[in-house]
């Protein structure tokens, strides 16, 4: 009995409430109510947690002193991506995000809540803006639901049952969409070119039936080249009846062609590079838009924002109780999704830095991205015994290096490169062996020249 | 629907209101209601703010033009039209949306029932904030992460021992996405005793809609069993009528969302794994029983938590919360990968477990909000969690007395007592006074509370409301909102037009849902633009 307690984080703590409580309640301990609960089911032994509250100064000393142990890529120089992209985040997306109405906001409605979801609105507005898709949803969890949802949906449109998907895609998001959409789909996987990476578009055709549910494209893809074959991949699918799911990275759109462009059905894709920090791979948004159609808008399994009029003419209503009777809120287990409680917060800071950038800003982010990787690629690629980038063609911010030539693992490399204090490229060795000793390498906006030359000259050191 | 004259007091948003003004419950809230246009309405072509490095010239001299060197077809063919602005009128944009929002920390939010909404403490903020944990990539080699590791793994211990289970992921980024974990991992175990010819998962009707939308996400055909109308409970009866050699197993909420707790519930679990079935309990509403009860004593093979719930995360408008999954031993193999496993020196990342399902989303999983949980339970302690637990069953039972003298509104298996939160009905108010619970809540915005939740699908309560006064509800908050209730349960005997007509003082008003399909709502403003060419 831990009467007499009293807890900064519990109100009724304060001596005397729970006494005159308890009376009003006509009982004579808290006890009596927990009996609800069969006295056999009731755990009356010791947990091994600590088992005394303690204060806030030491909770902080406590934890600092845990999280000391890590050495952060504010303290490394850090060439990691491969989905986890570190960018510049602007002071307003954190000011925004941290404003406790945001912050701690949940279940209301747009008579207390409309500022949430007029922000939230603007977010899939600027997002549709990007994409050029006319429907966006509020946010789903990360960029790999946001495939897996828009396989999802695919499924229930078409009801068909095979997925057309490339075979250079990242490995982790491929297991993740088949236990999604595994009972609905057989995967048909499209070989690559092997000198561009991209999708060999004569073994696409080839493997497109009437059995096609959607093909699935990655742009840029996994492994950093643009898909500059979007729009014929698009009519290629379509003239096979099946639909174009596109899963593209928000920050390339203001240069590389927006999935409206080359006509996708299905748009998805991960938000974090919108001014949301890498935080262990934590912050994440998922991506999801569509055509503005019936089958699509009605098969979407998440929450959007719309405008809907109220009973004052003129006034807007901006809401989310346009969809509840669609997704599992509604419809249970005919919903088919797993989509609840997702991303909000990250969305809204997604839209303060679309907000910020604006469309040229949006132009200047592409740009320094393909700019500063092209140099990085190339600059390696000056060193002896080292290919970079090992795919010809177009890259956005990230590209493969192969250090075979030097007799050298990744992991070698990457281990002499961290006694220097850089973090290189991510091992994709045992992810794809065909292409040699080889580590995806991250270059964006946020990498100054001198960092690269940096990096540049470490790989040289310690391949010679 | 009524429609209100816009010239009227109650349109205006009102000190008009004399059914508040002179009210012993008049907090004096009016909401924060700006005439905010979007950012499309205030742009000005040609704002922008330099936010990003320039680019060396060193680097542009030696690449060039990278974006006019694409091809056509892979190239932008116009710019995106999205709002320009400057620095200071965007942040005051957002200022104003949030003062339009009705935080946890802005009142009283007791009324939103299987949210769990608490106390998010702001230490925990900071300190999930700091670069040794934001600055950190999921990808580092385990060396350079054995702080953010050693919090994972405590904080996976303490799990294991609230839950009595032995491991624990915290891949899934919210509930939902945990009991899809769940239904993944069953789907899995029966796949390696080739046992795939078990196909249907029970369910109770009055568990959280996503059991159901996971099982069947997973391919199950979902059975759903209905609460005993005067128990409450789901029935040993109609469990074994249920359970066949098609079981794959049972996914459940304990205690359920109606606050009652089903006492036959270890039975169940003896008789699904009797069956050949795999028992997996949702933990979202664990916030009345926690160091009181253990659902792997229950015989759960597999249970989720939502730290963004019971573990004081924010809610974040509707995340980024978190779903950690935790499992028996028998069950470990089937986890998704990485797990954290500790050698008694140094931390590291098991991503070879034999029959994992995988991954189902990326990396790590929604690591801040691990941090953010381990710091406020070292805050609680085992003690200040069953003192936590305590009171939010104080709370409700003390609610639910005060609310039942509310006229017109009853409770649900009013027979049993309840633990973290009741579903009650204005079914009678509705009959007697044609005001609905729909009515009633909008109402209940005017007075400076937060709405309530009214119930999830199907609504086996008629005109329900269930709100959930958590530990972090006082005793006067309580109050508040029982007060409010009387206050309109008058109005709807007396007057209900005005509760009919609510909110009155509130942001915005009723929403008027006027069309045939959802195409016809626009989700976008360029949707909006394009069918409103007038404004």
């Amino acid at each position: 009995m831990s009467a007499g307690l009293v807890h900064r984080y519990i109100p009724n703590t304060a001596p005397g409430v729970r006494e005159q409580m308890l009376a009003e309640i006509g009982v004579g301990s808290v006890d009596e109510i927990y009996e609800e609960i069969p006295a056999e089911l009731r755990f009356a032994g010791r947990l091994d947690l600590q088992q005394e509250p303690r204060s806030e100064a030491d909770v902080a000393r406590e934890i600092t002193a845990i999280l000391g142990k890590n050495r952060t890529t504010d303290d490394l120089l850090s060439f990691l991506g491969a989905g986890c992209w570190p960018h510049y985040a602007p002071a307003l997306v954190a000011e925004v995000m941290g404003r406790s109405e945001f912050l701690t906001a949940y279940g209301g409605i747009e008579v207390n809540d409309h500022g949430r979801f007029l922000a939230v609105f603007e977010y899939q507005s600027m997002m549709g803006d990007l994409l050029e898709m006319d429907v966006v949803a509020a946010a789903v969890y990360d960029g790999t639901t946001a495939s897996g949802d828009a396989i999802h949906m695919a499924s229930r449109i078409t009801g068909r049952k095979e997925l057309v998907l490339p075979r250079l895609m990242d490995p982790d998001r491929l297991s993740a969409l088949l236990n999604y959409n595994g009972p609905w789909f057989t995967p048909v996987f499209v070989e690559f070119d092997p000198a561009t990476g991209l999708m060999d578009l004569a073994d696409l055709t080839a493997k497109l039936s009437d059995r096609t549910a959607a093909v699935y494209l990655e742009n840029p893809t996994y492994l950093g080249t643009v898909e500059t074959q979007a729009a014929e991949i698009s009519r290629i699918a379509h003239a096979a009846g099946a639909l174009l799911i596109a899963h593209v990275n928000p920050a390339s759109l203001g240069v590389l062609a927006p999935p409206g462009q080359y006509d996708a059905d299905i748009a998805c894709g991960d938000g974090q590079p919108l001014g949301l920090p890498i935080s262990c791979g934590g912050a994440r948004l998922g991506v999801l838009a569509c055509k503005n159609e019936v089958r699509f808008v009605h098969t979407l399994p998440m929450t959007m924002v719309g405008i809907l009029p109220t009973t004052v003419p003129g006034e807007r209503a901006y809401t989310w109780h346009a969809l509840f009777d669609r997704i599992f809120y509604g419809e249970r287990e005919a919903a088919r999704s797993f989509s609840g409680t997702s991303s909000f917060l990250n969305a809204i800071g997604a839209g303060v830095y679309m907000a910020l950038l604006g469309p040229s800003g949006m132009v200047d982010l592409g740009t320094a991205n393909m700019q500063k990787a092209a140099y990085a690629a190339r600059r390696i690629g000056g060193l002896q015994g080292v290919k970079a980038p090992v795919f010809a063609g177009p890259h956005f911010n990230e590209f493969v290096v192969d250090f075979s030539g030097t007799g050298k693992s990744a992991a070698e490399v990457n281990a002499a490169l961290l006694e220097r204090g850089i973090l290189g490229g991510k091992d994709v060795t045992k992810e794809f062996p065909a292409l040699g000793a080889a580590a995806l390498y991250c270059v964006t906006e946020n990498h100054t020249q001198s960092e690269i030359d940096r990096l540049v000259d470490a790989i040289g050191e310690v391949t010679r | 629907m009524t429609t209100i004259d816009p010239k009227s007091p109650a349109a205006e948003g009102a000190p008009a209101d004399r059914y508040l003004e002179y009210s012993a419950i008049d907090t004096g809230y009016r909401a924060v209601r700006w005439h905010e246009k979007t950012l499309y309405e205030q742009s000005r072509p040609g704002s922008t703010n330099a936010i990003l490095p320039a680019v060396e010239k060193g680097i542009v001299d030696a690449v060039g033009d990278v974006v006019a060197a694409l091809p056509a077809a892979a190239r932008r063919a116009r710019p995106p039209e999205m709002p320009e602005l400057s620095e200071p009128e965007i942040l005051r944009h957002y200022i104003r949306c949030s003062q339009m929002t009705y935080g946890y920390d802005s009142g009283n939010s007791m009324g939103l029932g299987t949210c769990t909404m608490k106390y998010s403490p702001r230490i925990n903020e900071q300190l999930a904030a700091l670069p040794e944990v934001k600055a950190l990539h999921p990808l580092q080699p385990e060396e350079t992460i054995q702080g953010i590791l050693e919090i994972m793994y405590g904080m996976r211990n303490w799990l294991c021992e609230l839950a009595g289970m032995d491991e624990v992921t915290f891949q899934p980024r919210g509930g939902g996405h945990g009991a899809f974990t769940d239904a993944c991992m069953i789907r899995a175990y029966h796949h390696a005793r080739g046992e795939d010819f078990r196909d249907e998962i029970i369910t109770c009707a009055v568990s959280h809609p996503c059991n159901p939308a996971t099982a069947s996400a997973a391919g199950f055909k979902v059975i759903s069993l209905y609460p005993d109308e005067v128990t409450g409970e789901l029935g040993i009866d109609a469990l074994r009528a249920a359970i066949s050699d098609r079981t794959a197993g049972i996914m459940m909420t304990a205690p359920y969302d109606t606050g009652v707790f089903d006492s036959q519930i270890a039975e169940y679990a003896r008789l699904v794994h009797e069956a050949g079935g795999v028992v997996s309990l949702d933990q979202a509403n664990f916030n009345g029983v926690m160091t009181r009860m253990r659902a792997g004593d229950l015989g759960a093979d597999m249970v989720h938590f939502n730290l963004h719930k019971t573990f004081s995360t924010p809610h974040g408008s509707y995340g980024p919360g978190a779903g950690a999954v935790a499992v028996k031993k028998a069950f470990r193999d089937f986890l998704p990968v990485p797990v954290v496993e500790f050698d008694g020196s140094r931390y590291h990342l098991n991503s070879d477990l034999s029959n994992s399902i995988g991954k189902v989303g990326t990396f790590m999983g929604m690591v801040p909000n691990v941090v953010k949980a381990y710091a406020w339970v070292l805050a609680m302690g085992a003690e200040g969690l069953r003192e936590a637990s305590e009171w939010a069953v104080i709370n409700n039972n003390y609610l639910i007395k005060k609310l039942l003298e509310v006229r017109g509104l009853d409770i649900s298996w009013p027979n049993r007592r309840k633990l973290q939160e009741a579903r009650f009905s204005l079914a009678k108010l509705h009959d007697e006074t044609g005001v609905g619970t729909l009515d009633f809540n909008y109402r209940l915005a005017d007075f400076g509370v937060q709405t309530y939740f009214e119930s999830h699908v199907p609504r086996i309560v008629p005109e329900p409301v269930t709100p959930e006064p958590t530990e972090s509800i006082s005793k006067e908050d309580v109050d508040q909102f029982v007060a409010a209730f009387h206050h309109i349960s008058a109005e709807a005997y007396s007057n209900p037009e005005i509760v009919l007509t609510a909110p009155h003082r509130s942001i915005v008003h009723r929403e008027i849902h006027d069309y045939e399909n959802l195409t016809q709502v626009p989700f976008t403003w360029r949707v909006w633009k394009r069918t409103h060419p007038d404004g």
